[in-house]
């Protein structure tokens, strides 16, 4: 039986860590990232008799890589292609952590929504349309509460049908200005010639413009890495304009 | 997807120069920006407020705190109000404190006369420690006690990262991370804990930006310099509370000096040794939250003075024992100390100030706290004993060794410019672990320090002004 590999994003102090320890409880092992100062979480659970290991990504604002902990979170999501990445989100502040989400949709089509902390909003008086949300940005979305434990079965569900692959999802694309995207239309077509469909070609267009060469450094290595293990590598090497 | 593995780095460089000849500075901002104005539309659409919440008066709040046209002046008028209460709040307290010392010094002189103590004990003990101590206390702690509390409310009400949002811009301009403004805060309690709480700037080369310029804004060792001198010579014309208002303006313009030196030397740094475009990050703008007003204010007193004080008269304790024995050991008719001083003087003077000064300014690496202590002592050991009772009385002092405006300006700006002291100098080297930078952190605020009251005394001289 293999384990399917579900990844927890999310902003900072938005339950995540509470989520991860209420599905996994004590199977759960800490270490580091590879050659990284960044904590990694990591543990498995059953949910109808099938195994899921759950990585808890660190907690970021963002994705472009401005540190090491949105490095990780990054390159994990893109390079390790987990089978599903749970976006958990804090509800009382859903227009930031709406921008995480939407920089995740950007990187996999795999995304759910859980957003969590659902009755902190509740006495905040606010009320949240998860069904047009969920029609609107095309990929599952989910209310929990994970210190109460409400909801977490519908979102087990919902990863469980993710990873068998019974949800297809159509994930919002964020539209940037004619300018950018007639940029991205002239070098998006020679970055798929480049990396196939394993990885998403938008996002790593974005990515040239915005000039995040430590990324194209990654993607070298992994492509490499999966092409011809016995190739010698001494003179295979970008040139970082950095 | 048949090319050969050898060919990927190929075209790799191939797209990466494509992309290159077509990216722009403004993309990263662009992309950025249309993600976030697409969260808030989809946030708008989908969440709906029932209570009118807190997140409404926060909004609120926010666009007019950190809106572009009244972002800085609400953030200058802020400052000036708590120099104002500062100082129109310290005064008082300070001269109370000064009359008690004097008195305790008297008793104590009485006390040593009684048990027939030999001169010298008297001197080192009353003299420079227990004078010494005293004007630190007197000196130092109503400031901090006041200006503590009102910093702490206003961090605490969540008013502090809308003054990085606002300053982000300046910092972008300069080549520098949006952070250092924060850490550039911290600064103005001690540059020491500030250079360690560079750590929150991930990218190296921003950090050193962060703690090469950190020095520029004065920490609460340097406040009380600045705000005594800036009270006993720049309001001198007026009186009352246009003195304080007066006294307050001047403060602030240092410190505005200060930021504005520190985006300069970022600037110049990013453009040369330290070159690179700013990293973007998110900051995160809490909810405004009314603070616990008791606790906050109990806290920092109690906390940041207390700890400050501390601090202080363990450090100007032996710095002012030391100094009375150098005051007061002669070879020939002159002390050790005044062989120093005259040395010094003629660079002093160039500089518009004197030797005495310069001296203090050394003497005081180990903590800017003691830098007035030693200077007063040094003034002191010349000619007969004065009894400093009110702080008017201070202004004797100064005058009768040659004061001007122009002396006491250049005192605050060198203060305000000069080298961090050997607590900071010892946390850039613990987290740069570099000489060379270390040294560097020495090397360029003293060059700008000379450099800067040179040119205003010149030109003060040359203008006939003094």
């Amino acid at each position: 039986m293999t384990s399917y590999r579900v990844a927890l994003a999310g902003n900072p102090n938005t339950g995540k860590s509470t989520l991860f320890n209420t599905l996994t409880g004590l199977k759960q092992h800490t270490g580091n990232w590879p050659g990284k100062t960044v904590i990694r979480a990591e543990g498995t659970y059953v949910h109808n008799n099938q195994e899921y290991t759950l990585v808890d990504l660190p907690g970021t604002y963002s994705l472009y890589a401005n540190s090491a902990d949105e490095e990780v979170a990054r390159d994990y999501i893109v390079f390790e292609k987990p089978d599903v990445t749970v976006v958990v989100m804090d509800a009382t502040a859903m227009e930031r952590n709406l921008n995480l989400a939407l920089q995740v949709m950007e990187m996999t089509d795999r995304v759910i929504l859980c957003i969590n902390l659902m009755d902190e909003a509740e006495k905040k008086g606010m009320t949240i349309h998860d069904r047009k949300l969920a029609d609107r940005l095309g990929v599952p979305v989910v209310k929990i509460s994970a210190r109460n434990k409400q909801g977490i079965d519908q979102l087990l569900d919902a990863i469980e049908r993710m990873a068998e692959g019974k949800i297809t999802t159509r994930p919002y694309r964020v539209t940037y200005s004619e300018d950018l995207e007639q940029k991205i239309r002239e070098i998006e077509p020679d970055v798929r010639k480049i990396v196939g469909d394993q990885y998403p070609a938008r996002w790593i267009a974005l990515r040239l413009l915005d000039g995040d060469y430590s990324l194209l450094k990654t993607l070298q290595d992994q492509l490499l890495n999966q092409r011809g293990k016995g190739v010698e590598t001494g003179e295979l090497s970008v040139s970082c304009h950095t | 997807m048949n090319s050969p593995s050898a060919a990927i780095p190929e075209s790799l460089n191939n797209l990466i120069s494509r992309a290159t000849s077509l990216s722009d500075a403004q993309i990263e901002d662009e992309i950025a920006e249309s993600i976030y104005r697409t969260s808030r539309e989809l946030s708008r659409e989908a969440v709906i407020y029932t209570g009118a919440g807190e997140q409404d008066r926060t909004e609120k709040l926010d666009r007019i705190l950190t809106s572009p046209i009244w972002g800085y002046p609400i953030m200058l008028i802020m400052l000036g109000v708590i120099f104002w209460f500062t100082i129109a709040g310290a005064n008082v307290p300070s001269s109370m404190l000064a009359e008690t010392f004097a008195r305790v010094e008297g008793w104590l002189t009485a006390l040593f006369m009684a048990i027939g103590a030999p001169g010298w004990l008297h001197g080192i003990l009353v003299h420079g420690l227990f004078r010494g101590t005293a004007w630190v206390v007197s000196v130092m702690l109503p400031p901090m006690a006041i200006f503590f509390p009102i910093f702490y409310l206003l961090e605490n009400y969540g008013y502090l990262p809308r003054v990085a949002f606002n300053m982000d811009r300046l910092f972008k301009w300069a080549g520098a991370h949006g952070k250092q403004s924060l850490t550039m805060a911290m600064g103005f309690g001690c540059n020491a804990a500030a250079v360690m709480s560079t750590r929150i700037i991930e990218s190296p080369r921003e950090r050193m930006l962060a703690i090469l310029t950190n020095n520029f804004v004065p920490c609460n060792g340097r406040w009380p310099t600045l705000i005594l001198l800036a009270s006993l010579f720049m309001a001198a014309g007026f009186a009352g509370s246009s003195a304080t208002l007066v006294t307050a303006l001047i403060l602030m313009g240092m410190v505005l000096f200060g930021v504005l030196v520190t985006l300069l030397v970022s600037w110049t740094l990013s453009k040369t040794a330290l070159r690179g475009v700013p990293t973007h990050y998110t900051l995160e703008l809490p909810p405004y939250r009314r603070p616990k007003i008791l606790n906050t204010v109990i806290r920092a007193s109690l906390d940041k003075s207390w700890n400050v004080l501390k601090r202080a008269v363990i450090v100007a304790a032996p710095a002012s024992i030391i100094t009375w024995i150098f005051a007061n050991i002669y070879i020939g008719d002159t002390s050790i100390f005044m062989y120093f001083v005259n040395f010094l003087d003629p660079f002093g003077q160039l500089l518009g100030m004197d030797g005495f000064i310069i001296a203090a300014f050394i003497l005081g690496l180990p903590a800017n706290e003691i830098v007035i202590p030693i200077l007063l002592m040094g003034y002191l050991s010349q000619g007969a004993m004065l009894e400093i009772d009110s702080l008017s009385e201070l202004k004797h002092i100064f005058v009768n060794q040659g004061w001007t405006w122009l002396t006491a300006l250049n005192m605050m700006l060198f203060s305000l410019l000069h080298y961090p002291c050997g607590t900071t100098l010892f946390n850039i080297y613990q987290e740069t672990k570099s000489a060379k930078w270390t040294f560097m952190a020495f090397a360029i605020p003293t060059t700008i320090a000379v450099g800067v009251t040179l040119i205003t005394a010149t030109l003060a001289r040359s203008l006939g002004w003094v």
